[in-house]
């Protein structure tokens, strides 16, 4: 198999592939989640939580507690980094927002190529920075599993491999982009198994942490 | 408690999983961020007492069962089954490390309940036999005697006909109709008289009706401390039936945290059915009759004074401003902790933590971080409104030789009650 034979199928049958399998995994994984079910609140409370659990959901993206943040700037600075990088990275370069619209047929404006570079740079310095903090100190050490480090592996080489065949770097570019879409749909396959899936459960476990605290009367 | 085995506590485990716990397993990616939002690691330095480490083993229960790849994991032999020996390993981390007072569960990036999970992580240890011997006597007490410390109706009554004769005024014990249904914590009895004479004043000042029940006196609740639902059901009932049995329209919580978590919050799901009549905080009546104008106070207080807030009255029970509007109409130097209300440090004893004397010694360390926070602003005097709080303060502060008094709120404002000759006339 040479080059492009190996993009076409990346391109094709495994991008199809991967997509099936991160969609089943999906619904899967939300129904392992939501068919456990929850038992009702008969205590009166004092709000519905709704409102309360919306509100965790958004301001929990953004740290509200003084004495963590002081304690712990490096995680926050470099978690934050990390996940803005890949996510602009994903989604607003504009090869692939266009691959996006010839899936989906819905499309967004880009952020210019140049800007979407420095944010993978930036991306890929935090998420090795994370990796040297997670082996490094002791509650990170304990608490850590395969997992973690499998996810962090599948995020870090689409990051790389992106940022290499953008620029061209050491190897024949239909091998880097190929490699580059087959490390992708790696992380695809893998996501609704692995706790790479926090990207949307934790959608869930926000709403249910808010709105339980807010039928007490508390903003969580 | 008898009867416990690996199997039942197991068996306990998968009872308790539900939607939210398997979100929150989901959504944690190990950052550690929890570990810093909790006094016994911030005050230890012990990675061991990082919040989500303190659930490893039912993780693991949850993933091997309820998660595809952990099933085919379990069925290739290649998951690692929990076992006895890891449960008891365990115990000190989930009842000795823990307060559950919830401050991991508001810091958490990905929205994790944490302590959600650790009260019902202990219903699994509790079922397979690893709490702790101080909690296991506090709750067969409780069953027993009705009351954790063994305090029975008969000391209740003595202190109340001492309180009688110090105010000059009629303890009611089984009055039917009356509108509050008073509750007492056994640590208030032995310790803190000064609360039953508080209310009995206030009470007589604001006219309005309260009685106490011989049946049922005792809000605490053992049960939800060391996680058995069928226990704390029957602890929780037996106010629920003199509540009903006297047609009392509030069941006023004391000055206890727990207590109020108890019946306000996990009563009604623990016994099955909603109560017919509301479960009040004592600071909730207080404020209230603060606001109808029946609570005239007179007085202020000139050193610098802070509120401790009881995390399961606060954080996880919502009753956040009336401690504060009410320490504000008396004490001029009101100041607030760096961290306060919500985000409030533990006392470092709660949770079931000051009923287990295995974690004596690591409750006065997590203790530390209420010193620093009470040096940081320089406090003279430290309110409160949970006995168990208090208790654990003034131990803390006496290890520490630190003096500064701790007081009651309940008992601060009935030290401020307006003398009854100056009421007429008095609108607010």
């Amino acid at each position: 198999m040479d080059a492009a034979e190996l993009l076409l199928w990346a391109r094709g049958p495994g991008l199809l592939l991967a997509v099936g399998i991160f969609l089943f995994g999906m619904l899967l994984k939300l129904a392992e989640i939501l068919l456990l079910g929850r038992e009702r609140n008969l205590a009166p409370v004092r709000a519905s939580g709704v409102g309360a659990g919306f509100r965790t959901v958004f301001r929990r993206s953004f740290s509200m507690d003084r004495s963590s943040l002081k304690t712990s700037l490096f995680v926050h600075l470099a978690g934050y980094a990390f996940h803005l990088g890949l996510l602009a990275a994903i989604f607003l370069y504009t090869p692939h927002v266009q691959l996006f619209g010839a899936l989906t047929g819905l499309t967004w404006p880009a952020l210019p190529s140049p800007v979407v570079d420095l944010l993978t740079v930036i991306a890929l310095v935090s998420l090795m920075a994370l990796l040297w903090h997670r082996l490094t100190t002791p509650v990170l050490r304990l608490i850590s599993t395969g997992q973690d480090y499998l996810a962090w592996a599948l995020s870090f080489f689409p990051l790389l491999t992106g940022y290499m065949a953008y620029h061209h770097l050491w190897f024949d570019y239909d091998w880097l982009l190929a490699i580059h879409i087959l490390s992708a749909e790696l992380l695809l396959v893998f996501f609704p198994f692995t706790k790479l899936s926090h990207a949307v459960t934790l959608f869930m476990a926000r709403w249910y942490n808010g709105m339980m605290a807010g039928q007490r009367g508390v903003q969580s | 408690m008898s009867g416990a085995s690996l199997e039942r506590g197991l068996q306990a485990l998968r009872e308790q999983m539900d939607t939210p716990v398997a979100a929150f397993f989901s959504s944690c990616v190990h950052c550690g961020l929890c570990a810093e939002a909790c006094l016994f690691y911030t005050e230890t330095g012990d990675p061991r007492y990082t919040p989500i480490h303190k659930l490893e083993p039912m993780r693991r229960l949850w993933e091997q069962e309820y998660t595809l790849p952990g099933r085919l994991k379990k069925a290739l032999g290649l998951a690692r089954p929990v076992t006895d020996e890891e449960l008891e390993a365990w115990r000190p981390l989930v009842y000795d490390a823990c307060t559950l007072c919830g401050r991991c569960s508001l810091v958490c990036p990905v929205g994790n309940d944490l302590v959600y999970m650790i009260r019902k992580f202990r219903e699994g240890m509790a079922a397979a036999g690893h709490a702790p011997e101080g909690l296991i006597g506090a709750t067969t007490r409780a069953v027993k005697t009705g009351s954790p410390m063994g305090v029975t109706l008969k000391a209740l009554q003595a202190q109340a006909r001492h309180v009688e004769q110090e105010t000059g005024l009629e303890i009611p014990f089984d009055r039917e109709g009356a509108e509050y249904l008073v509750l007492m914590s056994s640590m208030e009895v032995i310790n803190y008289p000064e609360y039953l004479a508080a209310i009995t004043r206030i009470f007589h000042r604001a006219g309005k009706s309260w009685t106490i029940s011989s049946e049922a006196f005792e809000a605490t609740n053992s049960g939800i401390q060391i996680g058995v639902s069928d226990i704390a059901a029957e602890l929780v009932q037996r106010v629920v039936d003199a509540a009903e049995k006297l047609k009392v329209k509030t069941v006023v919580s004391p000055e206890c945290g727990h207590a109020y978590m108890a019946l306000r919050w996990e009563g009604p799901n623990l016994v099955g059915r909603s109560f017919g009549f509301e479960v009040k905080h004592i600071l909730e009546v207080l404020d209230e009759l603060r606001r109808e104008g029946c609570l005239p106070l007179e007085g202020q207080e000139t050193v610098r004074m802070t509120f401790h807030d009881p995390c399961q009255l606060v954080r996880r029970g919502g009753v956040v401003e009336p401690p504060r509007n009410l320490l504000r109409t008396v004490a001029a130097e009101f100041v607030e902790m760096n961290d306060h209300g919500t985000t409030n440090w533990c006392c470092g004893a709660g949770g079931g933590v000051s009923a287990n004397e295995e974690a004596d010694e690591l409750r006065l360390k997590a203790f530390h971080r209420k010193k620093r926070q009470l040096e940081e602003i320089g406090a003279e005097a430290l309110v409160t409104a949970c006995a168990n709080c208090r208790i654990q303060l003034e131990e803390g502060l006496e290890a520490n030789e630190m003096e500064i008094p701790v007081i009651g709120l309940t008992e601060l404002l009935a030290d401020h009650l307006a003398a009854a000759e100056q009421e007429s006339g008095e609108s607010s």
